[in-house]
């Protein structure tokens, strides 16, 4: 498997969701293609979009009409691989669930792809911090459209 | 160097003592061990080798080596990572021209007829398997003693500050530090008793053990025994290895995550499994450089979500490497890998250096087995449980009725799988006092398949094999 040489999930192993559907509000994005004992992202789900099936070790699936894009699986998911995207016009937003010292809200960063390679700059738009993420924060950054499947990460450039 | 701030622990010091280290005050906290109170105050070198003379630093701050041992208050031999500080303590380092001073009987423990305690189980090993055998025994109202030889409890969940994977029944979604203290909780509220500090030192027929306990020693006569003693840090050979600087990467997190203590300021790291990978992101947590890890596999064997969370750090990994060299004059300077062809043979032209003060090794795990063989329990090599494990059949029990393994000394797998062998265990500790029951059937039955299905995945398929094979020698 050329994601196991690499250490991180390929675009062909990521099942990203339609146009209209990111278009329409944040959707949630698993990035969780290789089989391992887990399934709390099941559990969490409030409106049941995500589903595993009997064999724990199955890969997640998200039923992208039914997510609403509220991002709980995002500080539930223990492999912290679970992210939401949405896009309006030329504007793009990803939020990522972060466990470092967080950034300012308003802040400048660097944008970075899954092999950790700037790809652009962005603002952290909003850091949320809820009670059930247990000290997980969502970090959502704005960005152009057009890089929101590409963006996974982030580096402050002060 | 300290730690005030982290993103998801908060470390609790205690009282700011001092401690005397060879004629120097060392300030140290109340509840931590000496030798992170020497790292904090900058002493990484622990002791010295007895042919070359060479200095030696802390290697898996668990104590089961000796690389950190030191003479403390005259006594020789101490393991200082899992020793704590107390206000004006003497400690000096120790070697062949530095021998203990004075008479061997101010620290040879005195001769006494043992006082023998009687339990329904003893436990050896405070971690993730024991205390989870604790607490399904004491549902049925076992008594057991927890002997573990730390002074902390918990075993190697203490230094996890990542959420575990699994299902809600396996504390899903729960950080590792966080499960440790349900756990500790529950096998008080079920009635063990959990000795520290105390250790485990010989196996007597029948299940007798020999314990140390606050440098008495006293026996444990146990109706069950069940070892459930962890495993070791592998080693790997290269020039330098043995410099203070280089870690087996469970040291890392212990410094780190237990005391708040980062060992460097820029680390390379050795091996890409999960403790590699995690160690490495957990050094990121704590604002410390990782410059890559590198891995001598030409592929990743941790969990792809473990690793993609580190590159997308911009921590590359580096896979078809190893480790060539290191060095340094007293400590750690620098580190050179070298890519490997298909037969692990070094390529010559593509060494890189790192300038790094710190180099982890995550190169696996061994099985300690050192009670169970001591004991007589019937021992077998399996490549994929990490090495010599005792034989034992479905219900966790070995060679010798009423002892049993669970954990990674009964074969490496996760922590997860060390709670439900713990479970698994301490059920059948209370049939076989008990007697066969439908309620401690259907709990096997249950935990049994709960482990047989964490194992059916591919990353279960180690497990899954190496105990077949055991299964069919027992």
């Amino acid at each position: 498997m050329k994601c196991t040489k690499l250490g991180y999930f390929t675009d062909d192993t990521i099942d990203f969701p339609p146009l209209e559907r990111l278009e329409k509000r944040f959707v949630a994005v698993a990035e969780c293609g290789q089989e391992i004992p887990c399934n709390p992202c099941v559990d969490a789900c409030p409106v049941g979009a995500i589903t595993i099936g009997e064999n724990i070790n199955h890969i997640p699936h998200i039923d992208f009409q039914r997510c609403t894009g509220c991002g709980i699986c995002l500080g539930v998911c223990p492999g912290l691989s679970i992210f939401m995207a949405h896009r309006k016009g030329d504007t793009g937003w990803v939020t990522l669930p972060y466990e470092l010292f967080p950034p300012d809200e308003g802040e400048e960063v660097d944008l970075l792809d899954r092999q950790g390679k700037k790809v652009g700059r962005g603002v952290v738009e909003k850091i949320r911090r809820l009670k059930q993420h247990d000290r997980t924060l969502l970090i959502t950054l704005r960005m152009a459209a057009d890089l929101i499947h590409a963006v996974r990460g982030f580096r402050r450039s002060g | 160097m300290r730690l005030e701030q982290h993103p998801i622990l908060e470390f609790h010091r205690g009282r700011r003592i001092t401690i005397d280290f060879e004629g120097r005050n060392v300030p140290a906290f109340e509840g931590e061990p000496i030798a992170a109170a020497l790292h904090a105050a900058g002493v990484t070198t622990l002791s010295h080798s007895v042919r070359t003379h060479s200095p030696r630093g802390l290697f898996c701050a668990i104590g089961k080596c000796a690389a950190c041992v030191m003479e403390v208050n005259g006594i020789p031999n101490v393991r200082t990572c899992i020793e704590p500080v107390r206000q004006g303590m003497r400690v000096r380092r120790q070697s062949a021209e530095h021998p203990p001073p004075g008479n061997p009987e101010n620290f040879m423990p005195r001769f006494h007829e043992p006082e023998t305690v009687e339990t329904d189980l003893a436990i050896v090993g405070g971690g993730p398997a024991g205390l989870s055998a604790a607490v399904y025994a004491g549902r049925f109202g076992l008594r057991s003693i927890v002997v573990e030889e730390n002074y902390l409890v918990g075993g190697q969940l203490i230094k996890q500050t990542h959420k575990f994977f699994g299902s809600r029944s396996h504390y899903a979604g729960v950080r590792g530090v966080d499960i440790a203290a349900i756990l500790i909780r529950e096998a008080r509220d079920t009635g063990a008793d959990i000795w520290t500090s105390s250790s485990v030192i010989g196996y007597f027929p029948e299940k007798e053990l020999g314990v140390i306990r606050n440098g008495r020693y006293l026996r444990i006569r146990a109706r069950n025994i069940l070892v459930a003693t962890g495993a070791s840090e592998k080693m790997i050979s290269f020039p330098g290895n043995d410099l203070p600087g280089v870690y087996g990467a469970g040291a890392i997190q212990t410094l780190m995550n237990v005391h708040g203590i980062i060992p460097g300021r820029r680390v390379l790291m050795v091996g890409a499994g999960n403790i590699g990978v995690i160690v490495a992101y957990q050094l990121m947590q704590a604002g410390v450089q990782v410059a890559a890890v590198c891995e001598g596999l030409p592929r990743v064997g941790a969990y792809l979500v473990h690793s993609a969370k580190l590159l997308r750090l911009g921590v590359p990994i580096l896979t078809a490497h190893t480790v060539s060299k290191a060095w340094g004059n007293g400590h750690l300077k620098g580190v050179e890998i070298q890519a490997v062809d298909s037969r692990w043979q070094p390529i010559a032209g593509t060494e890189k250096r790192f300038e790094v003060d710190t180099l982890g090794l995550a190169v696996g795990l061994s099985p300690s087995v050192e009670l169970l063989s001591q004991a007589g329990a019937k021992m077998c090599w399996v490549s994929e449980l990490g090495g010599y494990v005792a034989r034992h059949d479905e219900f966790m029990q070995t060679s010798i009725p009423g002892v049993f393994v669970a954990g990674d000394v009964a074969g490496i797998e996760e922590a997860s799988a060390a709670m439900m062998e713990g479970r698994i265990a301490g059920i059948h500790a209370a049939r076989r006092l008990l007697g066969p029951s439908t309620e401690l059937d259907s709990l096997h039955r249950e935990q049994a398949a709960e482990l047989a299905v964490m194992r059916d995945g591919p990353f279960g398929e180690k497990a899954r094999l190496g105990n077949q094979r055991l299964l069919k020698e027992a």
